[in-house]
């Protein structure tokens, strides 16, 4: 314990006195990199808006309200679009991640130096970028609609479920896969007896975790042109039509809770 | 003596779901809502076919990326993109560290407690792009419209994760803290964050990712960062310039998920 002199009387100290300094010097740089980047970001900010901005939030707001209700007529089809892709987008991920899964984990990996990289980096790869991004791309690609919004969603999540099954595949036990192996089974017949039993819960609720999270992803979509709610946010938005926006904000936060609702029952009954 | 003992028993595997009704229902409920969902996408393989050039010229751009010819609005984007990602993320937990004692139960009175939830649940519905499109609104175009977007969306990962963690502490250490006569603040400061603490910083430090990654995207809605920039090669069909900026990303977010485990496995 570290005691520090005072005169004659010991005083307790928490830290060394090297090690404080170092934790000090750490929140002074720390601040620093703070303020340097506040900086650079005050440069390019036009503050005249910013001043402005507590006027402009409350016409907004006046002009939101009330919501139209009389759109929602019209919602109804994209928000049917926004719950496919995000459907659609999930199931297509979950055929492409199983096998990137048992790939990439380090116990059932054909080839730990060979594929195991590849496994990894079609993971990272697929979770750095975005949905909205992929959309982006899909949308140059296949042209706009609910397609690519199955693509992007799907192609987003392949990284999420294959990282987590992966994880959950390296922590099975191994004395049921050995209890398998020894009698006789074949490679197929291990994996289908001694791992599938172990992670099936686990795989079920990531796939509906995620299914949550694509339900929310899928309703921006639209905003790039891959179909869904966010295509009507777009045109209400284009045309300054404020009721219209609050309606479908509305129908957003809605679906979602809903979505939440099911996942966290789904996972209760599973585990 | 006869020969027909017991019939040969085969093993069959139990089935995830027991109840054999639950389970083929569920089964027909999820055939039909394919059938339906697949049915309603309308596909114009048309203009797929036509776009297969422009996919497999996005491939190709990614064996020969293009650095140099855009590099001063690269190097822009991701300057700004990476200060948003500081800014935001420091902003982010210093708001979130009140909203997220103020929606844990055993801290907050029920008024309190409903206000911070319901802070934290519209963080959380709305993906970050449309509440860039409103800051944007407010704030004007750039990054600070886009730094503000990203502290408010940590609000909805990181006040909802330490509430859940301040909810699930061991309550006799707060109460001993408790006993010795310690005021509020005190208590705060020695009975709980102690305890949340370890998972705070790792829950910040993977936030710096995601903000990181978020950066990229608000751009596309005119809140600055690197998102500005990929929406315009796209939108000038410079894929190599786009696959340049991808891979960008992609070494930036592996770089601060190697660092964040570092540090992640550290601190435990």
């Amino acid at each position: 314990m570290p005691v520090g002199a005072q005169g004659e009387v010991k005083v307790w100290q928490r830290r060394e006195r090297g090690r404080q300094f170092a934790i000090w010097l750490g929140w002074l740089a720390g601040t620093a990199l703070f303020v340097y980047c506040w900086q650079l970001i005050s440069e390019i900010t036009m503050w005249d808006f910013v001043w402005d901005s507590p006027r402009v939030a409350a016409d907004i707001g006046a002009r939101m309200l009330p919501p139209k209700w009389a759109y929602i007529e019209k919602i109804w089809r994209p928000l049917w679009d926004t719950i496919n892709i995000a459907t659609l987008g999930t199931a297509l991920a979950i055929l492409l991640a199983v096998p990137v899964a048992f790939l990439a984990a380090r116990n059932t990996t054909p080839s730990a130096t060979l594929v195991r990289p590849v496994a990894l980096l079609i993971i990272v790869s697929s979770r750095s970028i975005n949905s909205l991004i992929w959309a982006l791309l899909l949308v140059s690609i296949l042209g706009p609609g609910v397609f690519a919004g199955v693509i992007a969603i799907g192609l987003r999540s392949i990284g999420f479920i294959a990282k987590l099954l992966y994880e959950a595949i390296e922590e099975i036990d191994d004395t049921q896969v050995e209890a398998i192996t020894a009698t006789g089974a074949g490679r197929g017949q291990v994996i289908a007896y001694g791992i599938v039993p172990q992670i099936l819960p686990a795989f079920a609720g990531i796939s509906v975790f995620r299914w949550d999270i694509n339900i929310r992803e899928s309703t921006v979509l639209g905003l790039v042109g891959a179909g869904g709610i966010g295509l009507q946010l777009q045109s209400s938005l284009n045309i300054l039509a404020w009721p219209q926006v609050t309606l479908i904000l509305i129908a957003i936060f809605a679906t979602v809770l809903v979505s939440e609702w099911v996942s966290a029952r789904v996972r209760h009954a599973i585990i | 003596m006869s020969v027909a003992e017991s019939a040969p028993r085969r093993w069959k595997r139990p089935p995830l779901i027991k109840s054999p009704r639950l389970r083929w229902g569920l089964g027909l409920g999820a055939a039909i809502y394919l059938a339906l969902a697949v049915g309603s996408i309308e596909v114009n393989w048309e203009r797929v076919y036509e776009g297969l050039d422009r996919g497999w010229a996005f491939v190709v751009a990614f064996t020969e990326p293009d650095f140099i010819q855009r590099w001063g609005d690269i190097r822009d984007g991701l300057i700004e993109s990476l200060t948003m990602t500081v800014t935001s993320t420091v902003l982010g937990i210093l708001l979130s560290v009140p909203i997220g004692l103020g929606a844990a139960r055993n801290l907050a009175p029920l008024p309190v407690y409903l206000l911070c939830r319901g802070i934290i649940a519209i963080s959380r519905t709305f993906q970050e792009v449309i509440i860039a499109i409103f800051f944007v609104a407010m704030f004007g175009f750039g990054p600070l419209a886009g730094m503000l977007t990203l502290s408010f969306a940590t609000i909805g990962f990181l006040a909802k994760l330490l509430a859940e963690d301040i909810e699930s502490i061991d309550p006799g250490q707060a109460e001993a803290v408790r006993a010795t006569g310690a005021g509020w603040l005190q208590w705060i400061n020695y009975g709980i964050q102690p305890q949340v603490m370890p998972r705070l910083i790792g829950l910040s430090l993977y936030r710096v990712d995601i903000n990181f990654r978020e950066s990229a995207v608000v751009g596309i809605v005119g809140a600055g960062g690197i998102g500005a920039t990929l929406t315009t090669a796209f939108d000038r069909y410079e894929f190599d310039t786009a696959a340049a900026i991808i891979i960008i990303i992609i070494a930036i977010v592996m770089f601060a998920e190697y660092t964040s485990g570092l540090i992640r496995a550290r601190l435990k």
